[in-house]
């Protein structure tokens, strides 16, 4: 202690107090985000939180390998510093997705770091026996033989018990979030996959995975660890992140993200139970809570329980509400007519959905906003809680474009004010606007809370073609007489109307 | 410290971080995740608990990644939630609109 000024004994008070102020930080910080103008300073207090937090480790006393530990600060600050400055505001679910993952991951990896410095401790304590043995006249093997029935130390289930529940949901979230954002790049289709008999297989798993793990934990003598077991039950949680997450359609995906993230939060505030720190356990369950409350919100925006969404994949095809695959008649507008519609009107409310996101068409619409607020018309946004692939994710999009964040609306807020709404402009949204979703209890969507986008006086609908949504239903809107659908590429159409009103 | 402390600790954060993050509005949720993301990044800290007393290879291997993985998020994590918090921000104002900015404009001086 005397040599170095900065050496902290890993249980003195100081360092605790360090990692108290760390995480009351990371409150503190969360705290301010509460608000669009205060977030950003939150922001930076949570990151001298997470500072204080690190700086405080590092300086722990008889911490060694430096290569190693620089050497992987080094490669992270890099990857994170240019992913960070690189990620497009679209690609936002993939990066978040891909986050949870590597926080999964990371805990996962220590969890077995831990197992098998209990482990090599174990092999220690075997060794000393052994020793004690011969010592006393007895030849190698019956050493051996002699220390082979003694009950030896356990490794306490205090801390055993948190390290595996630390192993299996950073495992489960590591596979499952890789899963997410392969399908969110698009690397991984975005329809539903599952074998047949998925759900067995799955349960099948989890299973394996409770008695795997009452296994670990009976066996807690420190020679009794099996680490072949833990590895192969770090496996199949995997095979369950993976089969779990496979099945859920990309409109899904905004109650997924928000899963993991909760699942990611958990499993590192059990490490910070079996690793006796603070700040991971507090830092944890705020992430934790976080998740947890996205995840419910997300479930009540799509009127589905997390239980629904997770082992009921929408996958199959409509058979409720459309169930006649004949042509209906729809009334479609080009570019030119729907410019004047827009021009001639008091009040816009623009509902956007992925498809914006997809035909990165946020800064065409703002155009679009500025020319008709130069008329005089009045432009509004409307939110559905689960239109994109994640939570807020079109709010983002428009504040890139400027929008601001006044402007952009809730459902609750805004759905009282499209009766008097002389014109609602849908792009790239559907299922939000379903209005079956409220009339036809067939429907697979019934009871959803929807923008009620049919109560205006006029709708327009850009859309690339006729063609039904993610959750594969049909939209009675693209029907209603008050209806006109503009077809082409959101982006393109959004700027030939734009063109237009600079013409009228 | 004991389980029992560590579970009191835990129970506490629950309501805590159900109070403050209940009240985060819809609009910045993408930002809040992120933000979690980067917070979440806390298990570096396991990272550097393992590497720095561990004397085997695999050990360290494995402490390695997840110092990575760590430092990825807490990096990236801050980075991109202030790339997008920019955006919500005050917005640059056009020297017409910018009458309430001169208490702090001696600041270019």
């Amino acid at each position: 202690m005397n040599a170095a000024i900065a050496a902290l004994a890993p249980d003195s008070s100081l360092v605790a107090i360090l990692y108290i102020v760390s995480f009351s930080l990371f409150i503190f910080g969360i705290k301010l985000g509460t608000h669009p103008t205060s977030a950003r300073r939150g922001n930076m207090v949570a990151a001298v939180g997470m500072a204080i937090a690190v700086i405080t480790t590092l300086l722990l006393e008889g911490i060694g390998n430096w290569g190693i530990i620089v050497a992987g600060i080094l490669v992270g600050t890099v990857v994170g510093a240019v992913a960070s400055k690189r990620v497009k505001m679209t690609e936002m679910p993939q990066m978040v997705a891909l986050y949870n993952g590597l926080g999964g991951g990371a805990i996962a990896l220590i969890a077995w770091s831990e197992y098998r410095h209990w482990i090599e401790q174990g092999k220690e304590a075997k060794a000393v026996l052994k020793d004690l043995a011969m010592v006393h006249g007895a030849t190698p093997d019956g050493a051996s033989a002699a220390i082979s029935g003694i009950a030896g130390p356990t490794v306490s289930l205090e801390v055993l018990i948190p390290t595996l529940l630390a192993m299996v949901i950073g495992s489960i979230s590591f596979w499952g979030s890789n899963v997410a954002f392969g399908k969110l790049q698009e690397i991984i289709p975005s329809q539903p996959l599952a074998l047949p008999g998925q759900k067995l297989i799955n349960g099948a798993l989890l299973a394996i995975l409770v008695a795997g793990l009452v296994y670990l934990g009976i066996n807690n003598e420190y020679l009794d660890l099996d680490e072949p077991v833990f590895i192969a039950m770090l496996v199949v949680a995997a095979l369950l992140g993976v089969g779990v997450v496979m099945p859920i359609g990309g409109a899904d995906m905004p109650v997924v993200i928000s899963l993991l993230n909760a699942f990611t939060g958990l499993s590192a505030a059990a490490a910070g139970i079996a690793l006796d720190n603070t700040a991971l356990i507090v830092a944890g369950t705020l992430v934790g809570s976080s998740g947890t409350i996205l995840t419910l919100e997300m479930a009540t925006a799509m009127n589905r329980s997390v239980a629904n969404i997770l082992f009921a994949g929408f996958g199959s095809p409509a058979t409720g509400g459309g169930g006649d695959q004949e042509q209906r008649p729809y009334r479609s507008m080009n570019a030119q007519d729907a410019a004047i519609q827009l021009a001639y009107a008091d009040s816009v409310v623009i509902v956007p959905g992925y498809g914006l996101a997809v035909a990165q068409a946020q800064h065409a619409v703002k155009e679009m906003a500025d020319e008709l607020n130069k008329k005089g018309v009045t432009v509004n946004y409307a939110i559905h809680p689960v239109a994109g692939r994640m939570p807020g994710h079109m709010n983002v999009l428009l504040a890139e474009a400027d929008v601001p964040y006044d402007q952009l609306r809730e459902m609750d807020e805004i759905n009282p004010e499209l009766p008097q709404t002389d014109v609602c402009v849908v792009i790239g949204a559907n299922d939000v606007t379903n209005p079956a979703a409220k009339t036809d209890e067939s429907s697979p969507i019934y009871g959803m809370p929807i923008i009620e986008v049919d109560e205006a006086q006029q709708v327009l609908v850009l859309k690339r073609s006729m063609s039904a949504g993610f959750a594969g239903i049909d939209n009675d809107l693209f029907y209603n007489e008050k209806t006109a659908m503009v077809f082409g590429d959101a982006k393109t159409t959004v700027q030939d109307i734009v063109a237009e009103l600079g013409n009228l | 410290m004991d389980l029992v402390t560590e579970i009191t600790i835990l129970v506490l954060a629950v309501f805590v971080g159900f109070e403050v993050i209940s009240k985060v509005p819809t609009t910045l949720h993408t930002p809040l995740m992120s933000q979690t993301n980067a917070i979440h990044g806390i298990v570096l800290l396991g990272g550097l608990i393992v590497v720095g007393y561990s004397d085997d290879f695999l050990g360290q291997l494995i402490g390695f990644i997840s110092i990575v993985f760590g430092t990825i998020n807490i990096v990236g994590g801050f980075m991109v939630t202030d790339r997008m918090l920019e955006m919500f921000g005050p917005k640059k104002k056009k020297p017409a609109e910018a009458s309430g900015e001169d208490k702090g404009g001696e600041a270019g001086s």
